[in-house]
């Protein structure tokens, strides 16, 4: 106790100490407990991404491209993703969105592979390049998409023999109509709508 | 009309809804007429159009001979609506049709060259309803093809299905609050004993504690044909004030039973479930008379008829035919309009098919409905907050959807809008909102979409890439098996023992093939 009165430092270094000491160990504690696996950013972005695996972007599937964002690509290398996932991006990331990169391709209705069945051979080439296990078959037996779980990712075209593969649209035209934004419109367009229509003598 | 006309038996509305707006209401013009049954067309062009533009499954054939009321297409997997033959005639195409609807992209329809004869296919109705089970009742609705005729066109079996003592409230939409339309309203004036039919089997079907008619006060004739045929103490005809959209479904429950149907919620979740009058004459046709729904009664208006009314149409009917029996004046018309002046679509050709949806065309002159003005900027004045029956903000909706921030659009509701138009008919900058949010619904829509199959892709793609690691680490494993082996076979070779495995499996294998070879040849020289 003399010692402490005599030396008036030494009691908020001890303090200090105790605190620091601690808090140390709390921290410790909890960067253990509360370790979070991976990269969390990563998961966020591979999220965004449509999934397709296609490869356009240049990286072989969504999740190495979304790596590659993580450490500073560009946003805009994903065209089936496009405007939309470009912009998601954006926000997520807090970057200005760019356009999307033309040389990875253009954005395009959504699309599946349709194998037409009488040409193909069964040689099983594009089941084993589907990312997604969407093409039903067996060696030598025609193989068939199954349309629900393709992604329209071309990844089978290439390798078929005897190219039997169609790309085609998976929704009808009319299935995927909507009504355009009105910037969007031309003027004989804007001047079908209706809805904001009021009468010149009418008693409002 | 004044509130002091409303009968002892009327009842007033209970609630209100914010927002709402008086257009003019153009009427009178098509109501100086009873209801004209139309000329039979020469040919019918029925779409086939399903909800969602699935495909529909044919039931007839280019060539085939069909009958009034035949059924000619129905949704697959038991959703979507059956379409019939409007008249008797020979399918002359199957084939894209234009048909009346807001993309312009053309829709696979029925086209029928009529005989002339409009002969019936043989139906029956049901004499007594309460003797069936409800599920004849429901299938024979099904069968019938009836959808929604308020405008929306919803099939009506799925929206009766399963609803049985779940509904506490029936409501019956007679409002017709838009501009120009008067189609239920000479329905209800004509025909007001064949809605209560249709109300009584919709009573039985649901079993409601009670059933509200809600009818604006403006169609007086109407609500006395309604209150003279009404012969069940649960049917009950409320009036609203004529305010629009006071027909719009939500709002017009909150009129009636003061009940606010909770955001993106059905309102059948709460206990209630609205059908339009023309629907109800629909289902007393279909269960009296076991007719299909091949007509419905049509308003045909507009400064460029001269003799605007209401006709009793077959659905296919091109429209061309319909408006020149109205007196169309060619040289007036500046817009043809399908649907009423605030929700309607124009139209770009005359001889487009009327639709089951059809409950009004609008042919307008320049000076009746002018052409859209250039939207100008929007100068924050607030007026479509204020006109906004559902409480929303348009002006936040607007610049969200412009600028496609389409979380925040979403955070602010933009699914309760019910496009109904109050917002875009007030806007002095003549700002079409409403084509806005339409646009930024579909936007979100296709997102959602991509993001749900995006996320069921990932997870195939993260099976696969484990399926293929598994296959790996069994040829690795099976590889070192066979180098096990083999360096065995070499230490017991070195060794001078007799080798196991594979060496003595090829002598065995080539032994059996050459027994084989010997057999078949044998067999070959003896025959």
């Amino acid at each position: 106790m003399d010692l402490l009165l005599q030396t008036p430092l030494l009691g908020p270094v001890l303090a200090l100490l105790a605190l620091a000491i601690a808090f140390g160990a709390l921290l410790g504690y909890a960067a253990k407990v509360f370790k979070v696996e991976g990269d969390p950013i990563v998961e966020q972005i591979n999220a965004l991404l449509p999934q397709t695996q296609c490869g356009q972007c240049g990286h072989p599937g969504c999740r190495p491209y979304a790596t590659a964002i993580a450490s500073g690509e560009a946003i805009n290398k994903c065209p089936p993703g496009g405007e939309s996932t470009i912009l998601e991006l954006a926000k997520l990331l807090d970057v200005e969105p760019t356009p999307l990169d033309a040389e990875h391709g253009k954005e395009a209705a959504r699309k599946v592979a349709y194998i037409r069945e009488a040409e193909c051979i069964g040689c099983t080439k594009c089941i084993q390049a589907c990312p997604v296990d969407a093409i039903l078959g067996a060696a030598r037996h025609m193989h068939t998409v199954i349309v629900a779980e393709c992604t329209g990712c071309d990844l089978c075209v290439e390798p078929c023999p005897v190219d039997c593969i169609d790309m085609i649209p998976a929704r009808s035209p009319l299935q995927s109509w909507h009504w355009p934004l009105p910037d969007s419109m031309s003027l004989s367009q804007r001047n079908d709508l209706i809805a904001s229509d009021r009468q010149l003598s009418g008693a409002h | 009309m004044s509130a002091s006309v409303i009968p002892a038996r009327t009842a007033r509305a209970i609630g209100s809804f914010p927002g709402g707006i008086h257009p003019a209401e153009n009427k009178t013009q098509s109501l100086t007429r009873p209801i004209q049954s139309a000329p039979l067309p020469e040919t019918l062009i029925i779409p086939l159009t399903q909800p969602g533009y699935q495909q529909a499954e044919l039931l007839v054939k280019v060539g085939d001979h069909v009958l009034k009321g035949q059924p000619l297409a129905r949704g697959r997997h038991g959703i979507g609506v059956v379409t019939h033959a409007s008249s008797s005639g020979v399918v002359s195409a199957i084939s894209e049709q234009a048909v009346p609807n807001a993309s312009g992209l053309p829709e696979l329809a029925v086209v029928i060259s009529t005989d002339g004869r409009d002969q019936w296919l043989p139906h029956t109705g049901i004499s007594d309803f309460q003797s069936v089970d409800r599920d004849v009742l429901l299938s024979r609705i099904t069968e019938a093809g009836i959808s929604g005729l308020g405008g929306a066109g919803f099939p009506t079996h799925i929206k009766l299905r399963n609803q049985h003592s779940l509904i506490k409230t029936l409501v019956i939409n007679a409002c017709e609050c838009e501009p120009f339309i008067t189609a239920d309203d000479i329905l209800m004036q004509e025909r007001a004993p064949d809605i209560i039919q249709g109300i009584k089997i919709l009573l039985y079907l649901l079993q409601p504690q009670q059933c509200l008619i809600g009818i604006e006060d403006n169609k007086p004739l109407a609500r006395a044909a309604l209150e003279k045929a009404i012969d069940d103490e649960r049917i009950q005809v409320v009036s609203v004030p004529t305010k629009y959209p006071s027909g719009a479904e939500k709002q017009l429950i909150q009129l009636l039973t003061g009940l606010e149907i909770p955001s993106g919620t059905l309102p059948a979740k709460s206990g209630v479930l609205c059908q339009n009058v023309g629907t109800a004459y629909a289902i007393a046709r279909a269960i009296d008379h076991g007719e299909a729904l091949i007509s419905r009664i049509t308003t045909f208006t507009g400064a460029a008829l001269n003799r605007p009314g209401n006709l009793e149409v077959l659905i296919g009917t091109p429209m061309e035919a319909l408006l020149d029996a109205c007196d169309l004046d060619r040289s007036q018309l500046s817009r043809l309009i399908m649907g009423g002046s605030l929700m309607g679509i124009s139209m770009t050709a005359l001889n487009l098919p009327l639709l089951k949806i059809s409950n009004c065309v609008i042919a307008t002159t320049a000076q009746e409905i002018p052409l859209p003005q250039a939207a100008l900027a929007c100068i924050r004045c607030g007026m479509c907050a204020e006109a906004c029956p559902v409480s929303l903000l348009p002006q936040q909706l607007y610049w969200f959807a412009r600028s496609k921030e389409h979380e925040k659009a979403t955070r602010h509701n933009l699914f309760d809008c019910i496009e109904c138009g109050a917002c875009a008919y007030v806007c002095p900058s003549h700002i079409p909102l409403v084509q806005y949010y339409r646009a930024a619904k579909a936007e979100i829509r296709d997102e959602q979409d991509k993001h749900r199959r995006g996320e069921h892709s990932q997870q195939r793609f993260e099976f696969h890439q484990q399926r293929l690691e598994r296959e790996k680490a069994k040829e690795e494993k099976r590889r070192q098996e066979r180098a096990e082996l083999a360096r065995r076979n070499r230490e017991a070779k070195a060794a001078g023992k007799p080798t196991a495995g594979q060496p003595d499996d090829i002598q065995a294998t080539l032994e059996r093939v050459r027994a084989k070879k010997a057999k078949a040849k044998e067999l070959e020289e003896n025959s």
